[in-house]
C-alpha cells in the first residue's frame, strides 16, 4: 500500500529566527539603557516611549491598510517599535507630545512606507525623525533636563505628563526651572568663547568622562549591545570601526592641543555616539552589507561625527552623520562586494 | 616561515585542517538510525528502475517486454554513459511511465521487473589484474557497471574518472563528511566495510595516477577512523590517510571539504583536477572495488530509512528499483504523525508524493518527517539585510544581493556577484528571519541566466549570419561592380584601340603621301 505527502520545498527544518525575533531582541537590549535614563532624568523618558510607539503603531496600521498589506503580520513585527523606541531616546524627554506626532509622521510614512515599507527604506527612519524636529523646533529640542543628583527642581511622573501634554511646567519659574545644557552643549559654548576644555570640565555636569548620568547610559547601551553581538544580532564592525574612529581620530587633537579639544572617550560617552553604535549605525536595512562596507559605514560616521561637532553648528552631528552615511551605503557596497568562493 | 605553494598545500592535503566560509552547526540526528547493523530487506514483489538516473538524457532499453533479465545483466545505457543494470533476476514487466526518484516530482520511463526469486547472476567479469591492468580498462569497467558518484549528484565515475587521468592528479579525496542531519549511510557503510572502500581507493587511485589517498570523515563519527586504519594497515597500503574534520554544515560539499583540507579554494570556474585532486564519495570508491574486483554492476546501495516518522530508523542495502514503502514496511512502518517523505537530507533534500518511488543510485536517504520536525510554510516578510545569510554562505556570496538581483532582473550585476557560485547548500534559507525562500530563487534563477545565455548565443548566431550575409552580399556586388567597370574599362580600351590604330594609320598615310609628294620632287 503506498501513502501520499506533502510537498513542500526544502528546507525541511523549522527556521531559527524571525524578523519579529531580531527586532525583540533589539528591543530587549535596550532595556537597560532606558531604565537607566529613568533613573538619572526621570520618568519623562518613559511618557515619551509610550507615546512614540503609541504614534508609530498608528501611522504604521494606516500605512499597511492603505498599501493593502497584511496588518497583524506587519504590526507583530515589531520593527515600528523599535523605530519609536530609538526616537524616543534621542529627544528631551519632556518634549511636547506633538513632537512624537510628528517624528512618527515622517518616520513611519515618508521615510519607511514611501520608500516601500519594512527592508526598503535607504535612510534610519528614527533618525530622519530626529533630524526633521531637531531642525523644524530647534527650541523644544534644546531643552534638556539635568539629572537628577544635580537638579534643583524634579519632576514626578504626573509632573512630566502634564509638561508633555500642556507644554506648561508645574514649577515656579517655568522651563528655565528645570532646563539646562547638555554636556555637549556647554563644551561647544564653552570653548566657543574660548575657555578651556579643563575649564569647562571642572563644571557639575560632567562625569568622569561624558556627563553625569549619560556616561552610565551609555554603558547600558553598550551592554546591551554586547548583547546584540552574542546573539549575533548585530556584527561588530560597525560598533568597532564608529568608537575606533572616534578615539582614533580624536587621539591627535587631543594630544597636540588639550586645553581645545577634549579628550577621546570624552567624544565617545557624550551625546549619542554609543548609542548610534550599536542599535543605529547598525541597522542593517540602511546600512552596507558586506563587513568590508560595514567598516567603511561606521568610520565614516564617526568622521563626519567629529568634523559636525568640533565645526559644525549642532553639538551633535551623530544623527546627520548617520543619514549622510545611509545616502553613501549603496555606493561602498558597490565597491565592497567581497571575493567570491574560488575567485 | 615561508609561505608554501598552492601545489605544496594540495600535495599536504589533511595535514592540517582549515577552515571554510560560513556553514552551521546542526543537531546531527544520526544515531538514531545507527544501532542496528545494516540488513538486506526481503526481496519486494516488483522492482521499479527508472531510465533517468545520472546526467544526460534518457537511457535507451536494451530490453523488450517479456524478456528474462539475469541479475546484473544491462537494461539500458544512454549513448556512452553509464549503464543501468537490473537488480534481479526476472521478467520484464513493463516500460512504462512511472513516478520516478527525481526532484521534478515527475513520471518518466521506467523499466518494471517481476523476480523470479532464483537471484541468477549474468557472468561476472571481475578485472582480476587490476594493480597491472591500464587505467582505460578500469575506467571502462566502471562505466559497464553503471558507477555514479553515490553522494547524491549521480556524476558518472569513469566520466570523472578519465577527466582527472590526463591532469595530472596527485591526490584522491574520499569524501567521507555526510554532513547532512540524519544521513548515515556512508557512517555505516565506512564501519561494516571498511575494507571495500580501502581497495576501491587503491583501484580509483590506479585508474588516476594518483599518489595519494586521503579519506576525510566527520569527527562525530564512532569508530570509522580506526575501522578505515586498520583496514588500511591489513591491506598494506601507506598512501592512505584518514582526517577527521569538525562537523560543520555543508562540510561534505566537495569545495568546502577541499578548503578544509587543503586551505586552498577550487577555481570558481575549475574543478578540483586544477588543484590535482578528484573527489570521490566513500560509497562510489566501495562500489569500484565491487565492480573491477568482483565484477558486480551498481545495483544496490545503503539507504538510511530515518526521521521521526519511522517506527525503527535504520540502514538498509537495498536494491534499487525497490520502492520506499517496501523499505519504510522493514523498518516497521510509519508512525501515525508523519507527514512529509523525504529524499535526501532535511535542508538539500526533495519531498516526494508517494512512496511508491523506487530507490535510484542518488537515494542515500529517505527521511520520513513529522509536523513538528518540519518548517510549518512561514510566510514570507520583505528582507531586512541582516545579513545572516551572508554570514553563512560557504561560497562568500551576498545572498541578500542576489535575491534583490533576481527581482529586478539584474542579469549582469548577477553574473558579477557570482550567482553560479551558489552550491544550493541552503544554510542561507535556514538562517533567513524573513523566510524568503532563497535557494528555490536562486534555482529559477539560474535557470534564466542559462536561458539567456542560450537566447543570446542564438541571437549572436543570428546576427553573425545576418553580417555574414550582408557582407556576402556586399562582396558579390563589389566584384561584380569591378568586373563591369574593367569589362567596360577593356571596351572602352578597344575604342582607343581602334582610335589610336586609326591615328596610326592616318599618321602613317601622312607621311607616305608627305614622301610621295618630296619624292615627286627631287
Amino acid at each position: 500500500m503506498t501513502r501520499s505527502f506533502q510537498t513542500h520545498e526544502a528546507p525541511h527544518m523549522p527556521p531559527q529566527t524571525t524578523v519579529a525575533m531580531v527586532m525583540l531582541r533589539v528591543l530587549y537590549a535596550l532595556a537597560p539603557g532606558v531604565v537607566a535614563y529613568a533613573w538619572f532624568f526621570g520618568p519623562g523618558i518613559l511618557i515619551q516611549i509610550v507615546l512614540a510607539i503609541f504614534f508609530a503603531l498608528l501611522f504604521e496600521s494606516l500605512m499597511l491598510r492603505w498599501r493593502n498589506r497584511p496588518l497583524k503580520l506587519f504590526i507583530t513585527d515589531y520593527s515600528a517599535v523599535v523605530t519609536a523606541v530609538l526616537f524616543a531616546l534621542c529627544i528631551p524627554p519632556l518634549a511636547p507630545w506633538w513632537i512624537s506626532c510628528i517624528a512618527m509622521l515622517f518616520a513611519i510614512v515618508f521615510a519607511k512606507h514611501l520608500y516601500g515599507g519594512l527592508g526598503q527604506n535607504i535612510f534610519n527612519p528614527a533618525m530622519v525623525a530626529y533630524v526633521v524636529v531637531l531642525i523644524s523646533f530647534p527650541q523644544v529640542m534644546t531643552a534638556w533636563l539635568p539629572p537628577l543628583s544635580l537638579a534643583e527642581n524634579s519632576l514626578d511622573l504626573a509632573d512630566s505628563l502634564m509638561t508633555i501634554f500642556t507644554g506648561q511646567v508645574p514649577l515656579a519659574g517655568g522651563w528655565d526651572a528645570i532646563t539646562q545644557a547638555t554636556p555637549l552643549d556647554t563644551l561647544k559654548t564653552g570653548a566657543d568663547s574660548g575657555r578651556m576644555v579643563s575649564e569647562i570640565r571642572d563644571l557639575s555636569i560632567f562625569g568622569d568622562y561624558g556627563g553625569v548620568g549619560w556616561e552610565w547610559i551609555a554603558n547600558w547601551f553598550a551592554l546591551g549591545g554586547f548583547f546584540l553581538l552574542f546573539k549575533r544580532v548585530i556584527n561588530w564592525h560597525v560598533p568597532v570601526s564608529l568608537i575606533g574612529t572616534v578615539i582614533l581620530l580624536s587621539l591627535p587633537f587631543w594630544l597636540a592641543d588639550p586645553d581645545n579639544n577634549p579628550f577621546p572617550l570624552q567624544q565617545v560617552f557624550s551625546g549619542a555616539i554609543v548609542l548610534v553604535a550599536f542599535f543605529i549605525a547598525t541597522d542593517p536595512v540602511s546600512g552596507c552589507v558586506s563587513n568590508k562596507g560595514r567598516l567603511i559605514f561606521g568610520a565614516g560616521v564617526g568622521i563626519i561625527t567629529l568634523i559636525i561637532r568640533r565645526w559644525g553648528g549642532y553639538p551633535d552631528g551623530v544623527a546627520f552623520a548617520v543619514l549622510l552615511m545611509n545616502m553613501a551605503a549603496p555606493l561602498i557596497d558597490r565597491y565592497t562586494r567581497p571575493r567570491i568562493y574560488g575567485e | 616561515m615561508t609561505h608554501a605553494t598552492p601545489d605544496e598545500l594540495a600535495r599536504e592535503a589533511g595535514k592540517r585542517t582549515h577552515h571554510f566560509h560560513g556553514g552551521l552547526r546542526l543537531r546531527h540526528n544520526k544515531k538514531i538510525s545507527c544501532q542496528d547493523p545494516v540488513e538486506r530487506p526481503p526481496l519486494p514483489e516488483i522492482l521499479i528502475v527508472p531510465l533517468l538516473q545520472h546526467a544526460g538524457d534518457i537511457a535507451e532499453p536494451f530490453v523488450n517486454v517479456g524478456d528474462h533479465v539475469l541479475k546484473g545483466q544491462t537494461i539500458g545505457q544512454y549513448q556512452s554513459c553509464a549503464a543501468i543494470h537490473s537488480p534481479v533476476s526476472g521478467r520484464v514487466e513493463a516500460i512504462e511511465d512511472r513516478l520516478m526518484s527525481h526532484p521534478s516530482g515527475q513520471h518518466g520511463p521506467c523499466v518494471v521487473i517481476r523476480p523470479d526469486g532464483k537471484e541468477q547472476w549474468i557472468d561476472l567479469k571481475p578485472v582480476i589484474d587490476w594493480p597491472d591492468a591500464k587505467p582505460e580498462k578500469l575506467i571502462e569497467k566502471m562505466r559497464d557497471c553503471g558507477l555514479a558518484g553515490l553522494g547524491g549528484a549521480v556524476f558518472p565515475t569513469h566520466t570523472k574518472t578519465r577527466n582527472g587521468l590526463d591532469r595530472n592528479i596527485h591526490t584522491l579525496i574520499l569524501n567521507g563528511a555526510e554532513c547532512e542531519p540524519y544521513i548515515s549511510c556512508d557512517e555505516m557503510l565506512m564501519r561494516e566495510h571498511p575494507e571495500k572502500i580501502i581497495l576501491g581507493a587503491r583501484i580509483l587511485r590506479r585508474a588516476l595516477g594518483a599518489e595519494r589517498v586521503v579519506i576525510g570523515i566527520e569527527d562525530q563519527m564512532g569508530a570509522v577512523q580506526e575501522a578505515l586504519t586498520r583496514a588500511a594497515d591489513k591491506a598494506e597500503c601507506k598512501s592512505v590517510s584518514v582526517v577527521k574534520v569538525t562537523t560543520i554544515y555543508p562540510e561534505g560539499g566537495e569545495r568546502q571539504l577541499i578548503q578544509v583540507l587543503t586551505g586552498l579554494e577550487v577555481p570558481a570556474d575549475g574543478r578540483p583536477a586544477d588543484l590535482g585532486m578528484v573527489c570521490q564519495n566513500v560509497a562510489t570508491a566501495a562500489a569500484v572495488a565491487d565492480a573491477v574486483a568482483e565484477g558486480k554492476p551498481l545495483i544496490e546501495r545503503y539507504v538510511t530509512v530515518s526521521g521521526n516518522g519511522i517506527s525503527h530508523p535504520r540502514n538498509l542495502l537495498a536494491l534499487l528499483g525497490t520502492s520506499f514503502s517496501h523499505l519504510v514496511e522493514h523498518c516497521g512502518g510509519y508512525t501515525d504523525d508523519v507527514v512529509r517523505l523525504i529524499v535526501g537530507g532535511p535542508i538539500m533534500g526533495y519531498p516526494v508524493a508517494s512512496d511508491s518511488a523506487p530507490v535510484v543510485k542518488a537515494s542515500n536517504c529517505i527521511l520520513a518527517l513529522t509536523e513538528q520536525d518540519t518548517a510549518v510554510p512561514q510566510p514570507e516578510m520583505p528582507c531586512i539585510r541582516c545579513g545572516e545569510c551572508a554570514r553563512v554562505c560557504p561560497a562568500i556570496l551576498l545572498p541578500q544581493q542576489l535575491h534583490l538581483q533576481i527581482k529586478n532582473g539584474l542579469w549582469n550585476e548577477l553574473e558579477e556577484y557570482g550567482l553560479s557560485a551558489c552550491i544550493e547548500c541552503g544554510c542561507c534559507d535556514l538562517v533567513c528571519p524573513s523566510h524568503i525562500p532563497l535557494v528555490e530563487w536562486f534555482r529559477w534563477g539560474k535557470g534564466q541566466q542559462t536561458q539567456r545565455s542560450l537566447e543570446s548565443s542564438a541571437t549572436d548566431q543570428a546576427r553573425k549570419r545576418f553580417t555574414d550575409r550582408e557582407q556576402r552580399l556586399l562582396r558579390i556586388k563589389q566584384q561584380r561592380a569591378e568586373k563591369m567597370s574593367r569589362r567596360k574599362q577593356m571596351l572602352k580600351d578597344k575604342a582607343t584601340q581602334q582610335e589610336s590604330i586609326r591615328a596610326a594609320i592616318e599618321r602613317a598615310e601622312k607621311k607616305s603621301h608627305i614622301q610621295r609628294d618630296t619624292a615627286d620632287d627631287t
